[in-house]
């Protein structure tokens, strides 16, 4: 089962996309907060969690979503909010805290929601997964056909969070599918010294559903595995767990030593990227040209560069805007 | 007299049942979701009769997972219906505060308004009967505390029913709190006022009105769920002596009537807060702040407290008495503030 061209096309650019936001944001990040690092001072204040690395579990998913269909994520939530198009201006006017953001500045980097596209996140360890248990059940409530993908890190299938939505999906037969991103670390805490199983696919079977695990950080395979669970989901045929090895280029947040890793370890990542061996397998299979592709490029790099004057150029929220949004009117 | 309808009289748990029962014909949307809800009706009957009615995909039996099912009411609130959660004792708040206090009560205010949760959290608070520790608390204030969620705490089946339907119908999640002792169950010891007029009709009482339960001139009494029929056993024995005490039912924690208990303190001078709930840093203190800033110089004398004295709630009986505010501790607090 090969991806269609259009496919690979829209994964590769959305790639692109993201990796380019996430270096973009390093940057933005790091404005005011050194020379003594500041986690509160610059335009981009508070914790910020890059997926630099990571895009191949978001568009390997995300290829087989459609807006209708509900995104929950985790606190490294960018990749997966640009892979589901969440609206990147107003993503990134949110991240600089600005009146325009997607919650007019209340929510943060962990805390983007886009009603739009069905798409959330937040800052707590497997909160997510219950949530996308729930949108599941409101769909087939509600007769649609449309399906909810969970995505978290591999520290979180130790969470109760995530045994009980698994429990519940698996009982009542829900379109959820929950793709755990192992990017081998919790934090600083390796995946070995977190779980006695050495991988957590095998967690589906407690519960009665297929689990599968997607080796290499590919987003092809990742595509493949994903459609099978997206097409049974949405055909009433259940949930899946899926995990896939990914890999963390930047610190767990920015700002991160990383001392519980050796330096060359992403270097040796690196060499993998899967961004470089789409794009050589595109000009192999005559895919796209040299010309299209970088045509592609520059059109992603160019609605990053949208987002981010966008977001720099939007107002600050007044102080006293604080006090609403507390209930609905 | 003339009787011009019949005056139906419901059990708490029934009003409860009744209310939700209405809100699911009415809407497709409402549904409900907890730990015995189906076929058993809820522990505390809340939802008596509605699997029968409505079925197993409407009142669904969870397992053992609060974290899982109000985290999956969350999304389901958030995609459109109006789900209906029981935690079924407000003490097990522990294994899922997180859905509760970081997810329900903050998504709303993080989206900047852009994602609405029209869900009803219900649970059942409340001591008496030995319970102990962690099976009588309230946790009023805990919950209350905490900015985004609506929390009420209905004293009588006409209120019960109404406000249920009003939270169901309300976009924004609402903790509701029944008092076990007030829903009238076969297990428990009967009380009067667990038993009252309901209406047939649906009707709504809105959250965030306080009532005046009973009208005095020489002191307020401040309270809700118990401690407002506590009141007003007391208040009857005041009125003996010639003492008449003014009795509000807060009804609702938050939002708060701020404006019934001050004009009743401007009008009678004196002020006892009373609460099934731990003293410090909770509803007493806040009634009690609240008077300070808007109505200090109303009062004739210093505001009294009654409330759980900061211990877990014990189990054995005698024990329980004495931590617990009654009819007779409020009539001797409020004895000597009206002679103060």
């Amino acid at each position: 089962m090969a991806v269609p061209a259009d496919k690979l096309k829209w994964m590769y650019e959305t790639m692109i996309k993201i990796r380019h936001y996430e270096e973009a944001m390093v940057d933005a990040y790091g404005e005011g907060k050194y020379p003594v690092f500041n986690i509160g001072a610059g335009p981009v204040p508070g914790e910020m969690h890059l997926a630099a690395g990571q895009e191949p579990v978001a568009v390997g998913v995300c290829a087989h979503l459609r807006p209708d269909d509900t995104v929950t994520a985790p606190h490294r939530p960018h990749h997966h909010a640009i892979a589901k198009g969440v609206n990147l201006q107003r993503m990134t006017a949110e991240i600089f805290g600005k009146v325009d953001g997607l919650g007019k500045g209340k929510g943060g980097h962990m805390h983007l929601f886009d009603p739009e596209v069905k798409f959330s996140c937040g800052g707590i360890v497997a909160a997510g997964v219950p949530h996308a248990v729930g949108a599941a059940l409101a769909s087939t409530m509600q007769g649609r056909d449309s399906v909810a993908v969970a995505f978290i890190g591999e520290g979180a299938a130790n969470a109760g969070a995530f045994h009980e939505s698994l429990n519940l999906a698996a009982l009542w037969k829900l379109p959820v599918i929950v793709v755990i991103e192992d990017n081998a670390y919790g934090i600083s805490v390796p995946k070995p010294a977190s779980t006695a199983v050495p991988t957590n696919e095998v967690r589906a079977s407690a519960y009665g559903i297929p689990g599968v695990r997607v080796a290499g950080n590919d987003p092809v395979a990742l595509y493949q595995v994903a459609q099978e669970a997206v097409d049974r989901a949405r055909r009433g045929g259940g949930p899946t767990l899926i995990e896939v090895e990914t890999d963390r280029y930047l610190g767990h947040f920015q700002g991160d030593p990383e001392v519980y890793r050796d330096k060359d370890e992403v270097v040796h990542l690196r060499q993998r990227d899967a961004i470089q061996a789409v794009r050589q397998q595109m000009v192999a299979d005559g895919m796209a040209t040299e010309e299209e592709l970088q045509a592609m490029e520059q059109r992603a790099y160019q609605v990053v560069e949208e987002a981010y004057a966008f977001a720099r150029q939007s107002p600050n929220p007044a102080g006293e805007s604080a006090l609403a949004d507390v209930f609905a009117l | 007299m003339s009787v011009t309808s019949t005056q139906r009289m419901l059990t708490g748990n029934k009003a409860v049942a009744e209310a939700i029962a209405q809100e699911m014909e009415r809407d497709p949307r409402v549904f409900v979701m907890g730990e015995d809800v189906g076929r058993y009706g809820g522990i505390f009957g809340a939802t008596e009769g509605l699997f029968q009615r409505f079925g197993g995909e409407r009142v669904r039996d969870t397992p053992i997972s609060e974290t899982g099912f109000i985290g999956a009411a969350i999304g389901a609130a958030a995609e459109g219906m109006r789900p209906i959660g029981e935690l079924m004792f407000v003490d097990f708040f522990g294994v899922c505060m997180d859905q509760i206090y970081n997810q329900m009560a903050k998504i709303h205010y993080m989206s900047g308004g852009n994602v609405r949760l029209p869900m009803v959290l219900m649970t059942a608070v409340g001591g008496g009967y030995s319970d102990a520790a962690q099976h009588s608390q309230t946790l009023y204030a805990t919950f209350a505390h905490m900015p985004g969620l609506k929390v009420v705490a209905p004293a009588t089946p006409y209120d019960l029913k109404g406000m249920m339907t009003s939270a169901i119908r309300d976009d924004n999640p609402v903790l509701l709190m029944f008092h076990k002792q007030l829903q009238g169950l076969g297990w428990m010891a009967p009380i009067d006022a667990s038993v009252g007029v309901v209406p047939e009709e649906p009707y709504t009482v809105p959250l965030g009105q306080a009532k005046v339960v009973r009208e005095g001139r020489d002191l307020t009494i401040v309270g809700l769920q118990m401690s407002v029929h506590w009141a007003l056993t007391a208040a009857a024995r005041l009125a003996d002596e010639g003492i008449e005490a003014e009795v509000v039912d807060l009804r609702s924690l938050v939002p708060l009537d701020k404006q019934t208990v001050v004009n009743s303190v401007r009008k009678t001078h004196r002020l006892l807060v009373v609460d099934e709930d731990y003293l410090s840093y909770g509803m007493t203190a806040e009634i009690a702040a609240m008077v300070a800033e808007q109505a200090l110089y109303d009062l004739d004398a210093p505001i009294r407290r009654l409330a759980v004295p900061d211990v877990p709630i014990p189990y054995s009986h005698n024990l329980e008495k004495f931590v617990l505010p009654n009819p007779e501790k409020i009539y001797k607090q409020a004895k000597e503030l009206a002679e103060q």
